[in-house]
């Protein structure tokens, strides 16, 4: 068959950058995927609620003092999370190892915070429906801290390999972030759902 | 002109088509041998590899249904149980939507979507190894339970709390649970490939408006998957938790409730029929376009139908909950919605209609599939007008009137342009013809043996015949029928029998087949058959919807793609303008790996949730390996 | 009681369990409707289909005539939406006006709570200003006329009550109550069964509905709040003793004996019931013995245990049963 060229892609870049990349569009098609999940667990939750004659059941509501250190930590970490996106774009690895060094610290600091969440909700998922649904949230939320932590921690000591310099690591840096923001920014709900709404 | 050689390797510019082929297949192909075939990343090896898979399962589904058919014969048969009834047709349904409705859409998606948008491989090849194996694990975990009588009996829906740990002791439940996360994780990758792979490798020129029909309709079944499956995926593992630890999300005396169950499942359930449908609907456009010689009328109508039904699909569950005691007025809203989805219906049938009647048709095998999808369809239809009136459901929900209409929806609107789609890519997907008198004579004995086995499902619904009842009593007037289905499920039995064999036959010693047997005009048809490993040797640049259809006017062509490294193209959503060079991964273990290591894991959690703590060290140590840079050219520029 | 079985069966619709052979006001609507759509469906099908044999004989010789413009075609199918928008629009009135009309009315003149267990229906009569309240099992006694309401709840999984010559089905679901409006234009019986799938013997879990005259009704309820009859023959006496005896006392209830299980179904009045384990055998004595003796061979998995007993005490046992009327 006789072909035409009408196009010559010589000069395009090897990698695409942000929405010319693969896994940036892939990052966000699993966080719907993951969204959808807690949104589901937040209407779970309040149909429970509205099944129930009294809310919480057979409980106190759940003190404030860890949730509300846990979430004001994860919006702080947003910061260096921001650094670390922009020095990735910069491609610039000196400063995306130390901003990757940080976000791996900050994200045990949540997870640390959460051990003292589950007893504030003054109930055990084995108890009723209540303690279900609130052990089942807090536990989805922890496993997506835990998942990006472990990602965080993968890419920082691959920053310092040989294999560190190369565009492709740093849209990983970025795409990575973007997911960090992505479990900080689900948190909210999920904050106002379990700590505030039983308080109505 | 010579190639083009720098310092990063060598270009395609100017290459001679020989060499190109040759330095092409050096790099894309799949190496020989047991490691090749358990380590590739090639779409089409494992989009083949997915569809046989899933016509086994369509077989193994089909001879659980004419156990069935032998049991309900006659009244108070003895030839099955109870139990192993419950089994039966636990299996039959959990199979047929799980292992084989869903997947094998998906699996023609793998196949055929990167060849449709001019691209050389799925986007996260990877994915899709690892979305295979944990396809094919979910499946094997089922099947092999049910062969050692530990198969589940709860119904595929398995609604609480006959499902939950007071009615259902034992694994079986359990087994059923933790297979929908298998197939929900496999099913979900491939969504996401798909978007991915749609929205950016498509070839340079096809913006929104030349997308081909198939792929419109893959990318909305992707969204639905998307969307739906999580709620299957709480729901399975809330089950589980109150299985195993003791939850009470679905215990009534503790603040929980059964109905949260039914409104999980029917959000991921009904959904899951569009799912199955709407890759059927892009099947059928194809076929009629290129058996009508014309472009499928109304192309912008079609894509708002597709997207419309894919809308509309999440407004739905309701009406399978419409005798579970919910508040009238809400019902009758879901009444109104459930109506309303015949609109697009409706509308694509009548430009398929338009199309036929503005083209000239060519009466071959996958032209019959789709006159039989209409008709079939047709009557699906308008019976789910009838389920979706509260009303008339009281009398028939939960009867073996609903049995036919899902059955005229599922195998009339999906299971014949599979059939007929078979028929239709077969060449391209073995580079073999299916031999055409065959097909006649499996479309025959299909079409006729389904008819003559479903229709009378409709009487004996109304006749007051509960669905899944192992057996009945001499003195309801249901025997004669109940003969009659068993015996005309023998016809259907030998249609898709014919159509194994002459699918197995052609694909060892069909005819050869060329390019594009049949005249078509989508990009599939623009590589050989089959394709080669890296599908085209160059990339084609789009300048219409149909771009074979004016043979006088050839394809053009990208340039400047390396050859010794695999390369394809990144492309703008909308505009399709090409945006980067980008690299495609080679072949790995890792996928396997980590699918081995997830099924460990997901199937020591049926019995201790220490598992999932313990279970996941190794499935982190596989994707660790799994995305760990191994210095390959792919990765290193 | 025999008298009311004869009435019933030439009345022709002794068992009927048919969506298409409705004997109560909210089935005939229902079938009024059912009819309809099912007609005006018929003949849109077939409109399609003279449709879709004109498309294809058309195409297949029109090489050389005309092309239909795609003007005409947009607008054929843009008429053909809407008319199917129309017809939509009308069905779902119409069941909304169905829907109404077989609701359940405060006015209701029964009511008798219906609760299932794998795999039988327990039937309780409240009872009012000092009349007890009593239970059967299986088999609802209504008068013929009447609204009733009857108010269904579960004891384990889901159910569905369904007597489809007279109202359409309704789920019984654990933790909640549904309620359902039956009404019998003519005496008879009808037949039901659970239509909702419960596990191992959902295939034998029917119910049976007797709609008799209110003179009648009232007889009958009269007789079923009376405790059990001592038996009279000696036979029936001597299974009255074994029964007590035996383990079967643990789980069933007869009025009026130190019965008082509740695990299963309330046998006071058993003799007077038209079938055995939930619709699976007529009453007869042999039927009783049968089932007695066997019972997980007639009904797989269901939990009535098989009782070792000597064949006298079988027969015996067997009479006792068939003598509670």
């Amino acid at each position: 068959m006789k072909h035409d060229v009408v196009l010559d892609v010589t000069e395009l870049p090897a990698h695409g950058l942000g929405t010319a990349s693969l896994s940036w569009w892939g990052t966000l098609a699993f966080m719907l995927i993951e969204g959808t999940g807690f949104v589901l667990s937040i209407v779970i939750y309040l149909y429970l609620m509205s099944v129930a004659p009294r809310w919480p059941l057979d409980t106190a509501p759940p003190d404030l003092l860890a949730g509300t250190t846990l979430t004001v930590v994860l919006l702080v970490s947003l910061i260096p999370n921001v650094f670390v996106t922009r020095w990735a774009r910069s491609q610039d690895l000196r400063k995306v190892r130390m901003g990757l060094i940080v976000m791996s610290l900050v994200g045990v600091l949540p997870l640390i915070l959460r051990v003292f969440e589950f007893p504030a909700m003054h109930i055990k998922w084995d108890q009723n429906a209540y303690g279900s649904i609130v052990w089942v949230m807090l536990g989805l939320h922890t496993t997506h801290i835990l998942t990006d932590l472990g990602e965080t921690v993968v890419l920082t000591s691959l920053m310092f390999t040989r294999h560190g310099d190369n565009a492709r690591r740093f849209g990983d840096v970025a795409d990575n972030a973007m997911y960090w923001n992505f479990v900080v920014l689900t948190w909210l709900p999920m904050y106002v759902c379990l700590y505030w709404v039983p308080r109505l | 002109m010579r190639a083009v050689a720098d310092r990063e390797g060598v270009r395609d510019t100017g290459m001679e088509a020989v060499e190109l082929d040759r330095r092409l297949a050096a790099t894309w192909s799949t190496p020989p041998g047991l490691w090749g075939a358990l380590s590739t990343v090639d779409h089409k090896i494992i989009g083949r590899r997915y569809i046989v898979t899933a016509f086994v399962f369509l077989a193994l589904g089909g001879v659980l249904a004419l156990l069935m058919r032998l049991q309900l014969a006659q009244p108070e048969a003895r030839f099955v149980g109870p139990d192993r009834y419950n089994q039966i047709f636990t299996m039959h349904g959990s199979n047929m939507m799980f292992l084989f409705a869903v997947p094998v859409m998906q699996a023609m998606a793998i196949y055929l979507v990167p060849l449709m948008v001019g691209t050389r491989n799925i986007a996260f090849p990877r994915l899709n190894a690892f979305s295979y194996w944990m396809y094919l694990a979910g499946g094997l975990l089922l099947w092999i339970a049910f062969a050692v009588d530990t198969g589940p009996d709860v119904g595929w829906f398995a609604y609480v709390p006959l499902s939950g740990p007071q009615y259902a002791a034992g694994k079986r439940a359990d087994i059923w649970a933790q297979m929908i996360t298998f197939t929900e994780v496999s099913a979900l990758a491939i969504a996401v490939e798909i978007v991915v792979t749609v929205f950016k490798q498509r070839a340079p020129g096809m913006s929104l408006d030349r997308i081909p029909l198939f792929v419109w309709s893959m990318l909305v079944t992707s969204f639905l998957v998307i969307l739906a499956m999580p709620a299957i995926m709480i729901a399975s593992t809330s089950l589980i938790l109150d299985r195993l630890v003791g939850t009470h999300f679905f215990n009534p005396a503790e603040g929980g409730d059964v109905l949260l169950w039914q409104h999980l499942f029917w959000f991921f359930g009904h959904p899951e029929v569009y799912i199955i449908f709407l890759p059927a609907v892009g099947m059928v456009s194809s076929i009629v376009a290129t058996f009508t010689q014309r472009p499928v009328f109304g192309y912008l109508a079609m894509v708002m139908a597709l997207i419309a039904t894919g809308v509309l699909a999440f407004g739905l569950w309701v009406h399978h909950m419409f005798v579970a005691g919910l508040p009238r007025l809400g019902e009758s809203f879901f009444t109104a919605s459930s109506m309303a989805i015949a609109v697009p219906a409706g509308l694509q049938i009548f430009c398929w209609l338009a199309t036929i009647w503005a083209g000239r048709p060519i009466f071959k095998t996958p032209f019959l599939f789709v006159i039989g999808f209409i008709v079939v369809f047709v009557i699906g239809g308008l019976t789910g007008v009838m389920v979706a009136s509260v009303p008339f459901d009281t009398q028939v929900h939960d009867t073996y009137f609903v049995v036919a209409h899902f059955h005229y929806v599922l195998v009339g609107g999906a299971v014949f342009p599979l059939l007929g789609a078979v028929y239709y890519w077969f060449p391209k997907l073995t580079g073999r013809m299916m031999s055409e008198t065959l097909g006649r004579w499996s479309f025959g004995l299909i079409f006729s043996g389904f008819n003559l086995t479903f229709f009378p499902m409709h009487i004996l619904g109304l006749q007051g015949m509960p669905r899944r009842i192992y057996t009945y009593q001499p003195e309801m007037p249901w025997s004669g029928l109940n003969m009659f289905i068993s015996l005309s499920g023998i016809v259907l039995a030998a249609g898709f029998l014919l159509f194994f064999i002459d699918a197995i036959r052609s694909a060892r010693s069909g005819p050869v087949a060329p390019a594009n047997p049949w005249g078509a005009s989508t990009l599939e048809w623009a590589t050989s058959s089959p394709p080669p490993s890296y599908n085209f040797a160059r990339l084609p640049v789009i300048e219409r919807l149909e771009p074979l259809s004016d043979r006088s006017d050839p394809l053009g062509i990208v340039e400047g793609l390396y050859t010794d490294r695999r390369e394809l193209l990144i492309t703008g959503v909308v505009e399709a303008r090409a945006q980067a060079r980008e690299s495609s991964v080679g072949s790995s273990i890792w996928p396997l790996l980590a699918a081995l290591a997830t099924s460990a894991m997901l199937i020591w959690s049926i019995f201790t949730p220490w598992a999932v703590v313990w279970g996941s060290i190794p499935i982190a140590v596989a994707l660790i390996g799994w995305f760990w840079p191994k210095g390959d050219p792919e990765d290193e520029t | 009681m025999g008298l009311l079985s004869t009435g019933a069966l030439v009345s022709g619709c002794n068992g009927s369990q048919s969506a298409l052979n409705p004997y109560g006001a909210p089935a005939i609507h229902l079938e009024n409707l059912i009819i309809g759509i099912v007609a005006l469906s018929a003949m849109i099908w077939l409109l399609v289909m003279v449709m879709l044999v004109l498309a294809l004989r058309r195409g297949r010789g029109a090489e050389t005539e005309g092309r239909t413009s795609e003007g005409r075609l947009t607008m054929t199918v843009s008429a053909a939406v809407a008319v199917t928008v129309a017809i939509i629009a009308g069905m779902t009135i119409a069941s909304f006006f169905t829907t109404r009309s077989i609701g359940v009315p405060q006015s209701a003149a029964v009511t008798i709570t219906v609760r299932a267990q794998q795999w039988w229906w327990q039937v309780i009569y409240a009872g009012s200003d000092g009349t007890p309240t009593f239970q059967t099992a299986n088999e609802i006694h209504i008068p013929v006329g009447q609204d009733i309401r009857l108010q269904l709840e579960s004891a384990d999984v889901v159910h569905s009550f369904w007597v489809p010559s007279l109202a359409g089905k309704q789920d019984l679901v654990p933790g909640r109550s549904n309620d359902l409006l039956l009404r019998a234009e003519k005496p008879g019986i009808y037949r039901g069964q659970c239509a909702e799938f419960c596990g191992l013997q959902h295939s034998h879990m029917a119910v049976m509905v007797v709609a008799e005259a209110p003179s009648d009704y009232a007889r009958w309820i009269t007789s079923q709040r009376a405790d059990a009859m001592m038996p009279a023959d000696p036979d029936a006496a001597s299974g009255q003793a074994a029964f007590l005896a035996k383990p079967c006392a643990a789980c069933h209830t007869v009025r009026g004996t130190q019965a008082t299980g509740t695990t299963g179904p309330d046998l006071t009045h058993i003799g007077s019931r038209q079938t055995i384990a939930a619709g699976l055998l007529e009453t007869t004595r042999g039927s009783l013995a049968a089932w007695i003796a066997d019972p997980q061979t007639l009904k797989p998995g269901n939990n009535m245990p098989m009782v070792p007993l000597t064949s006298i005490e079988l027969q015996n046992i067997s009479a006792y049963m068939e003598s509670l009327k």
